[in-house]
């Protein structure tokens, strides 16, 4: 290994809660050799980010170091005070964070926040400053840097926001750059991107990075070390070949069984008691649909236009059976969503038609659906099981309302039985109904999402990116779940994602949208193994696979 | 940005034309006929139509309410009933020390409300953060007029620092001008500095609790330059809500301190001629404060644009 840049040696980090001291970081020991680039893995609650937080010294005033070293270049920075840490933070050592948009203070133009940066580092004049912050625009590829240097940051995409965030980070040519989960919440194409920007400006610098995600995928193509967190401690540490072909730990065998890879199938990312209670469903032949069955559903020439502007979606057309998954995959801004919220009725379509099951819903305003006999045959799944729940229902509410709303039952023994059989199906255990979603853990909410929306026996469901925020053993679990649902109950799954392996996995069919039109579609193995289009290859080159095998000697 | 602000000015129209309508219509609303309540008790009923006539009270209403709005678009807000003195003449001569001490009172609230109320957010859950949240409850509680005769009694009667009413207009001087404002200006803005620095302090929690904050802190900035650069900017939109809905507080406090400290401003003048029911000036000073009011409005909106990016109109 080359010389050693920076030694974290037996950190504690401590949070005060209402309910006293949690130990987040619980003796983590790490090593990162100059110009090096070290992945830091884990689940949500790993601990992975404290450690990056309490490096950069960017801790919450709750969070406390309580023990060990951090040692930067010799020096130990969590007794750094004053002065001393302000040259450390944004010269010596940067940070970029999740979620770029709200990293950028909204009001303020993104050259300035650049410039201030480095104004705060080096004794230069404005003008330089702001010569300089030009140069970082160039050199991470913004187009057009003159125009944008006085852009605010919801003029940007959120590549382009991360894009600015690298250059805040390396204006004062650090040497060592903590990137925490830099890419999550990005489309796959700029996810690839964004990445390989991050890579080619710190090989080029010599800068060593510590990358640190959930996505073992993206860590294996870009890091030759992983080191591999579990509540608060690194359970493993080697190169990405040997944690995939020979993980150790117990831990890291499941997150390595729970990545989807571009050959895996949903059995394969369950762990071992759920897979014999779902082979047995699996293994049973699937129904087929009697001759002459009309189609669930069918969507004829469906355009949305927003107020002004070119459309959103336009002349799309699709139909399903019942029983059957189809995949609708595209980058945002594809109208992938928009599409799908019109098929639900939350929003009015432009133009076209909608037909359920014989009956024409696309000109039922949206607004006056909820009093259609056919809202509890379509239901939805929302992206965000925290931000989608209510915070003042229990996980019992939630599940029930529908139930009262359109199936009519009252407060009652009938009411908790069907309630708890949704928790059951969905494998919600019955004790924490009582419960508030702040009270369940993400995978948990996920479940009384799922519930809720399966609680009146709905025929279609639409999930929107069910699984975007969840962790990847979670959103395996989750994913088997769907699977069994659709087997079992027949329901019919449209599922909206950016994720192209868990579309791969799932769905019987696949749909791409760009621009609010389809680009291509087909069976999902066909699509992804010999896609037709450049978008659809870009697409399906971008996903971060595992194969590190030809990544790493193209490396080397 | 021009062409919005004329926009917004345009619309304002509408809502002065409703509030004149309003005004205008206070002489009906209140009990009684206004020719018999103007002529006042001891007149016979040949006065009292005579006035009537005088007045055009006789007429249809819409065609009066015409008659008057058009004189008030040439300046004209016609002549008070009790001195006969022309009633924009009046307002004119009362107008310079009720706007002294709104403009005072202002720039005190300003300078010391928002630090405080930074300071505060920045130490929240501090010795700090308690005392002076401390003195918010305690400013918000008291009545202007006890704040004001307790700061004339310490500070003009026992210590002999500072006039104890009065007022001097600043063509006599700086000094003298602000020496009899200091101590109404203190008392009127108690409330409000309580008002400002509360909303301050929210608002910055809310904002240093964004990720950009952090960001400021990862490039290694200072707390200076995180607290006023990064954070109260962004926190402004609230804070510059409340200080010009705070200037409706201010014409009503005005009115109460005006009194204690016997300045002859716009406030004593309202009470005077509510008292005497001087219709015309009444009328009046209630359509200068809605005007000032309204522009009021309009000034924060265009502070919002300036403020803030995202928002466009």
């Amino acid at each position: 290994m080359s010389e050693e840049l920076l030694r974290i040696d037996d950190l504690h980090v401590a949070f005060s809660t209402r309910r006293g001291m949690v130990e987040a970081v619980r003796g983590v020991t790490l090593t990162v050799g100059k110009g090096e680039m070290l992945g830091l893995v884990g689940e949500s609650g790993s601990g992975k980010s404290v450690t990056g937080f309490a490096t950069t010294r960017l801790l919450d005033a709750a969070g406390r170091v309580t023990g060990g070293k951090i040692l930067f270049r010799g020096q130990d920075v969590t007794k750094l005070r004053g002065d001393d840490l302000r040259q450390l933070q944004g010269a010596a050592m940067s940070m970029i964070f999740q979620n770029p948009r709200a990293a950028l203070n909204p009001i303020r133009a993104i050259g300035l926040q650049i410039a201030d940066a480095i104004l705060t580092h080096k004794r230069i004049s404005k003008d330089a400053a702001r010569a300089e912050a030009l140069d970082l625009l160039r050199a991470v590829q913004i187009r057009d840097p003159e125009a944008r240097m006085n852009a605010y940051p919801h003029e940007l995409s959120g590549g382009m926001c991360q894009r600015v965030m690298i250059a805040i980070a390396i204006s004062c040519n650090p040497a060592l750059l903590i990137a925490d989960e830099p890419t999550t919440g990005l489309d796959v194409t700029t996810q690839k991107v964004v990445m390989d920007l991050l890579a080619d400006i710190a090989a080029a610098r010599g800068m060593a990075t510590i990358l640190i995600t959930h996505d073992l995928g993206l860590a294996a193509r870009y890091c030759r070390r992983i080191a591999v967190m579990e509540r608060g401690r690194i359970v493993e540490e080697a190169s990405p070949r040997t944690l995939f072909s020979a993980p150790q730990h117990a831990y890291t065998k499941r997150l390595v069984a729970a990545s989807p890879t571009a050959t895996s199938r949903i059995e394969d990312l369950v762990t071992e008691e759920e897979r014999e209670r779902y082979s047995a469903v699996v293994g049973k032949p699937r129904r087929e649909p009697e001759h002459g069955t009309p189609p669930l559903l069918q969507v004829r020439q469906l355009a949305k236009r927003f107020d002004q502007g070119s459309a959103a979606v336009a002349d799309f057309s699709m139909t399903m059976a019942g029983g059957e998954s189809v995949g609708l995959v595209g980058e945002s801004g594809s109208g992938k969503s928009t599409t799908s919220r019109m098929i639900c009725r939350l929003i009015d379509p432009s133009e076209g038609d909608i037909v359920f099951d014989g009956q024409s819903i696309g000109h039922v305003a949206a607004r006056d659906f909820h009093r259609s006999p056919l809202r509890k045959d379509i239901q939805m799944v929302f992206q965000d099981p925290n931000e989608s729940l209510n915070p003042r229902y229990t996980a019992f509410d939630c599940i029930a309302h529908p139930l009262m709303r359109l199936d009519g039952m009252r407060a009652g023994d009938a009411l908790r039985q069907r309630v708890e059989e949704c928790a059951e199906r969905v494998g919600l255990p019955l004790d924490l109904l009582p419960r508030f979603p702040h009270q369940l853990s993400g995978g948990q909410k996920a479940r009384v999402g799922i519930a809720r929306a399966i609680a009146c026996r709905p025929r279609l469901l639409v999930l929107d990116e069910p699984t975007a925020a969840l962790d990847v053993s979670v959103q395996a679990v989750v994913l088997q779940l769907l699977d069994r649902l659709r087997r079992e109950n027949d329901i019919a799954l449209l599922f909206v994602s950016h994720d192209l392996n868990v579309v791969r996995m799932l769905c019987d069919r696949t749909i791409v949208l760009r621009n609010g039109g389809i680009v291509e579609q087909g069976e999902s193995r066909a699509l992804f193994d010999n896609p037709k289009t450049d978008y659809t290859r870009k697409l399906v080159e971008a996903i971060p696979h595992i194969e590190t095998g030809e990544v790493l000697a193209a490396a080397l | 940005m021009l062409s919005y602000i004329l926009r917004r000015i345009v619309a304002t129209l509408p809502v002065m034309a409703i509030v004149a309508l309003f005004v205008f219509s206070l002489l009906y609303i209140a009990p009684g006929d206004p020719a018999v309540v103007i002529a006042g008790d001891q007149a016979s009923p040949e006065d009292v139509e005579r006035i009537r006539q005088s007045l055009g009270l006789d007429r249809p209403f819409l065609i009066q309410f015409g008659s008057w709005v058009w004189r008030i678009l040439h300046g004209d807000l016609g002549t008070s009933i009790f001195t006969n003195l022309p009633v924009s003449a009046m307002i004119g001569q009362r107008l310079g020390p009720t706007l002294s001490l709104m403009i005072v009172t202002l720039l005190l609230t300003i300078v010391v409300a928002v630090p405080l109320g930074v300071v505060a957010a920045w130490k929240a859950g501090s010795l700090i953060d308690r005392v002076i949240m401390g003195f918010a409850v305690f400013g918000f509680s008291l009545p202007v007029f006890v704040v004001g005769y307790m700061l004339a009694y310490i500070f003009a009667l026992e210590l002999e620092w500072l006039p104890v009413q009065g007022y001097t207009p600043l063509t006599q001087g700086f000094w003298p001008w602000l020496e009899n404002l200091i101590l109404p200006a203190v008392a009127l803005g108690c409330v409000y500095i309580a008002l400002v620095a509360r909303i301050t302090r929210a608002a910055m929690l809310e904002v240093l609790q964004q990720d950009y904050i952090r960001t400021a802190k990862a490039k290694g900035l200072g707390q200076g330059g995180i607290l006023f650069i990064h954070a109260l900017k962004n926190a402004s939109v609230p804070i510059v809500t409340v200080i010009g809905i705070g200037i409706a507080l201010l014409i009503g406090g005005a009115v109460v301190t005006e009194s204690v400290f016997a300045i002859p401003g716009l406030g004593r003048l309202t009470i005077d001629a509510i008292l005497r029911r001087d219709y015309p000036v009444i009328q009046g000073i209630v359509l200068l404060f809605s005007f000032v009011y309204v522009l009021v409005n309009l000034m924060i909106d265009v502070t919002y644009t300036l403020v803030d990016p995202r928002i466009r109109y």
